[in-house]
C-alpha cells in the first residue's frame, strides 16, 4: 500500500516509504465513525492502536469497517502500529508487543514503558530494557521516550527503528516544553525522530517539523477537539508546512530591522 | 436446576408436530429496550411475545439509569440530542402506567444532576461544554462550589466548578424491568393469553420467518427458535442488541455494525450516618475521566462507568479502581461505603454512536413488512427506550416519523439503502 507512494519527500521507516509525516493514535475518539474520518482528513498512513485497550477480535486483524477498529483503518489503507500503552514494566510491555504481533502480523511496535499514572512519563530504565529485549526478538522498535538527547541516542545504539521523544506530557497539550532538546536530539539521530505526545494545536505540530523532526504522533489533540475533522485537517497542513519551512532554510533572527527591499542600487534621485 | 434428561437420542418431540405461538408482534430480545417496546404495544391493544432466554441480565442489569440527555450531549452529536430529549420528554409518561399499577421500585426520580469538575483543565472543558448546550437552548445553571455543597453536602472541597442540570432524572432500569416483565404477563392473562409462553419464551430466536422463504426481502412472518418451534407474528421487533447480527434470515445487505464497549459499573450501600450520600445524580469529570455517582432511594449508589474496547467481559480490577479513586474525588465519603456488587456488560456501540431504529428498506425503495429494528442504543439504552417504545408503537401504526428516518436501521447497508455521504 505506501510502498508506491511516489512523491519525493517519503518518510522511510524501516525500509517502508511512508506519503505523510503525521501519525495518528485513537485514544479518545467520541465515536468510529468520527474517528474514520478524522483519520481520513489527517491524510495519516499509519496509526498507532493501544493493544491492550482494543480486542484485536477474532481471527487477526481483519474485522469489518464498520464494526472494528482495525476494520477501519483496513479500509482506508492505514497501517497498524501496535503501541504497548499501559505497560509499567519491560515484561508486561514485551508480552503486549508478542500479542500485537501474532494478532496483527506486524513486527513493529511503539514501545510505551510509562512510569506511572499520573505523568505518564517514560519509565526510563524499563524502556532502555525493553527495548533490547523487543530488538533482540526481532521487532521493529519505536521508542516513546523523554526529551533526554542521552537516553534517545542510547535507544538508537540498541537498536530502535526510531525514536519518539515527547514534546510535553501525553494528553496534556503543553506543546513542545523543551525545543532545544528535540532539536538536539535531532541533531546526533541516525533513525527517524517522531515528536510524540504533548502536540495542543497546529503550530506545535508545525513546530516539530521546523525543528527537524521527520514526523509528528498525536492522537488527543484530534480526537478531544470539538470538531476532530477540522482539527485533524489542520494537523495535516501544519505538518506539511513545517517541514516545507525546515526545508526551505529560515532567515536569521536579528535584533535590528532589516527592510524587505535594500537600498542598494536604487536610482538617486 | 432441575431437569429431565432423555435417555436416549430421540428427539422428544419427534412424535408431535412442534408448537406454534401466534402472535401479534414478536419481540426478540427481552432488554430494556425490547421490554419497553412490548409494553407500550401492548398498551395499544396488540398482543405481545417477548423471546428471550434470560430477560434483563444484560446491559439492562448494569445500567445506572440516568436520563439525562442535557449532561450527555457530547461534540458532534447534536442529531442524537434530539432524539435523546425527546425520550427524556416522554419517560414521564412511560413509566407513569406502571406506577399507576403499583409498581413502586421503578426509581424514577425527577431529582436535578449535578456535574462537578475536578481540577482546572475540566473546568475548562465544562465551561466549553456549557457553552454548547446553552447554544442549543438547554438549561445549565452555574453554582458556585459553595452552593453546590451547600446542596450536596458530602461533596468534597477539591472541586473546581459545578453546574446544575434540572431536567437530567434517573430511573432504575432492573426495576422497570421487572415492572414491564410482571405487567405484560398480567395484561395478557387478562386478554385470556393464560400460558407464560404466549408472552415471554425463554428461548434464543434464531431465525426470521419470511413469506417467500427464499426471499429475505419478503414479508417477515415469525421467528424460528432454537427448540425448533415457530412464533407466528404480524410483526417482528429485532431488540436484542449485540446478538442482532447473528440473527438468521435478516434481509440479505443488511449490515448492523454493532460492536461491543464493555463498562464496569459498582453499587456500594450507604451506612446510615451517611445517609443520604446525594440527592442529585453526580457527573463528574475528574482529569479528564468521565464518573458518575447515582443516588438510589434503597440507599445504595451506582457508580459508573468505564468504556472498555478490549473484549473482555469480566470485571476489569483497573476500572474498579479507577471508578473509586474518581468517585472519592467528587464525594470522598465514597471510602466508607460497602462495595456490594461490581459488574461489566457490554454495551451494543455503532460507528455513529446512534441507534439502528426503524425499519428495512428491501433495495427497490419500499420497507420489508413485518421487521422492525431496534438494536445500537450504546450508552443510552435507558434513555431511549421511551422515544423507541413510541417509535415503535407507530410503526406498528404505518407511521413514520420522518424527523427519525436519520437513525434507520439500513443506513449502514449501501446495498438496500445508499448512505448520503456526509460533508
Amino acid at each position: 500500500m505506501t510502498e508506491t507512494i511516489t512523491t519525493t519527500d517519503a518518510l522511510v521507516i524501516d525500509g517502508v516509504a511512508l506519503g505523510s509525516r503525521l501519525i495518528m493514535g485513537t485514544g479518545g475518539a467520541p465515536s468510529l465513525d468520527g474517528l474514520g474520518a478524522a483519520l481520513v482528513a489527517s491524510g495519516t498512513e499509519l496509526t498507532t492502536v493501544a493493544m491492550r485497550r482494543y480486542a484485536a477480535g477474532n481471527g487477526g486483524g481483519g474485522g469489518d469497517a464498520g464494526t472494528s477498529l482495525f476494520g477501519l483503518l483496513l479500509e482506508n489503507n492505514i497501517r497498524v502500529l501496535p503501541n504497548t500503552a499501559g505497560c509499567f514494566t519491560a515484561r508486561e510491555a514485551v508480552m503486549t508487543a508478542e500479542l500485537a504481533r501474532e494478532a496483527l502480523e506486524t513486527d513493529w511496535v511503539k514501545l510505551e514503558v510509562i512510569a506511572d499514572e499520573h505523568t505518564l512519563l517514560p519509565d526510563a530504565v524499563e524502556l532502555v530494557e525493553a527495548t533490547e529485549q523487543l530488538v533482540n526478538r526481532g521487532f521493529k522498535v519505536f521508542a516513546y521516550t523523554n526529551d533526554d538527547p542521552v537516553l534517545a541516542l542510547r535507544l538508537e545504539q540498541l537498536g530502535a527503528a526510531a525514536v519518539m521523544p515527547l514534546g510535553a506530557p501525553i494528553g496534556t497539550g503543553l506543546g513542545i516544553l523543551n525545543p532545544h532538546n528535540i532539536e538536539l536530539i535531532v541533531s546526533r539521530a541516525g533513525v527517524p525522530v517522531v515528536l510524540d505526545a504533548g502536540i495542543g494545536t497546529a503550530s506545535d505540530a508545525a513546530l516539530a517539523m521546523e525543528l527537524g523532526c521527520d514526523a509528528v504522533l498525536l492522537a488527543t489533540a484530534v480526537t478531544r477537539a470539538q470538531d476532530p475533522v477540522r482539527m485533524a485537517e489542520a494537523f495535516k497542513h501544519a505538518v506539511i508546512g513545517g517541514r516545507l519551512a525546515a526545508q526551505a532554510g529560515r532567515i536569521p533572527k536579528r535584533a535590528h530591522a532589516l527592510a524587505s527591499s535594500a537600498m542598494e542600487g536604487r536610482p538617486d534621485l | 436446576m432441575a431437569r429431565t434428561v432423555p435417555t436416549s437420542n430421540t428427539v422428544p418431540t419427534s412424535n408431535t408436530v412442534p408448537e406454534t405461538i401466534t402472535t401479534d408482534v414478536a419481540v426478540i430480545g427481552g432488554g430494556i429496550v425490547g421490554l419497553g417496546i412490548a409494553w407500550e404495544a401492548q398498551c395499544s391493544g396488540r398482543d405481545v411475545t417477548v423471546i428471550d432466554p434470560a430477560p434483563a441480565t444484560g446491559a439492562t442489569f448494569a445500567a445506572a439509569g440516568m436520563l439525562a440527555p442535557v449532561s450527555e450531549l457530547h461534540y458532534q452529536e447534536e442529531d442524537l440530542l434530539e432524539l435523546t430529549l425527546a425520550s427524556a420528554a416522554r419517560w414521564p409518561e412511560f413509566v407513569a402506567p406502571l406506577i399507576a399499577a403499583g409498581h413502586a421500585d421503578t426509581g424514577f426520580r425527577t431529582t436535578p444532576t449535578l456535574v462537578l469538575g475536578a481540577d482546572a483543565a475540566d473546568r475548562a472543558a465544562l465551561a466549553d461544554l456549557r457553552e454548547v448546550q446553552l447554544r442549543h437552548g438547554l438549561d445549565v445553571e452555574q453554582l458556585t462550589i459553595r452552593q453546590a455543597r451547600a446542596a450536596e453536602p458530602l461533596v468534597g472541597p477539591y472541586i473546581s466548578c459545578a453546574y446544575r442540570i434540572a431536567q437530567d432524572h434517573q430511573v432504575d432500569p432492573r426495576g422497570v424491568a421487572t415492572a414491564i416483565r410482571v405487567q405484560l404477563n398480567l395484561v395478557s392473562a387478562e386478554r385470556g393469553r393464560l400460558r407464560e409462553e404466549q408472552t415471554s419464551i425463554r428461548r434464543n430466536a434464531v431465525r426470521l420467518l419470511h413469506a417467500d422463504p427464499g426471499n429475505t426481502h419478503s414479508r417477515v412472518t415469525g421467528v424460528v427458535l432454537a427448540d425448533g418451534r415457530e412464533v407466528h407474528a404480524r410483526e417482528v421487533v429485532v431488540a436484542n442488541g449485540l446478538g442482532a447480527p447473528q440473527l438468521a434470515g435478516l434481509p440479505e445487505g443488511l449490515v448492523l455494525p454493532v460492536r461491543p464497549v464493555f463498562g464496569d459499573i459498582l453499587r456500594l450501600r450507604v451506612p446510615g450516618h451517611l445517609q443520604p450520600l446525594a440527592t442529585a445524580t453526580l457527573r463528574g469529570l475528574v482529569r479528564g475521566v468521565p464518573v458518575y455517582i447515582v443516588p438510589r432511594n434503597d440507599n445504595t449508589v451506582v457508580i459508573g462507568a468505564t468504556s472498555r474496547e478490549d473484549g473482555s467481559g469480566g470485571v476489569s480490577a483497573g476500572g474498579v479502581h479507577q471508578l473509586l479513586r474518581d468517585a472519592q474525588v467528587l464525594v470522598p465519603a465514597v471510602a466508607e461505603l460497602e462495595l456490594i456488587e461490581t459488574t461489566a456488560r457490554a454495551r451494543p456501540g455503532t460507528p455513529d454512536n446512534a441507534p439502528l431504529l426503524g425499519r428495512v428498506a428491501d433495495g427497490a425503495g419500499r420497507d420489508i413488512p413485518g421487521l422492525i429494528i431496534a438494536t445500537g442504543f450504546f450508552r443510552h439504552g435507558v434513555l431511549l427506550t421511551a422515544i423507541a417504545a413510541h417509535t415503535t408503537r407507530q410503526l406498528l401504526g404505518d407511521i413514520t416519523d420522518l424527523a427519525w428516518e436519520r437513525f434507520r436501521p439500513d443506513r449502514f447497508s449501501p446495498a438496500l439503502n445508499p448512505r448520503k455521504e456526509t460533508p
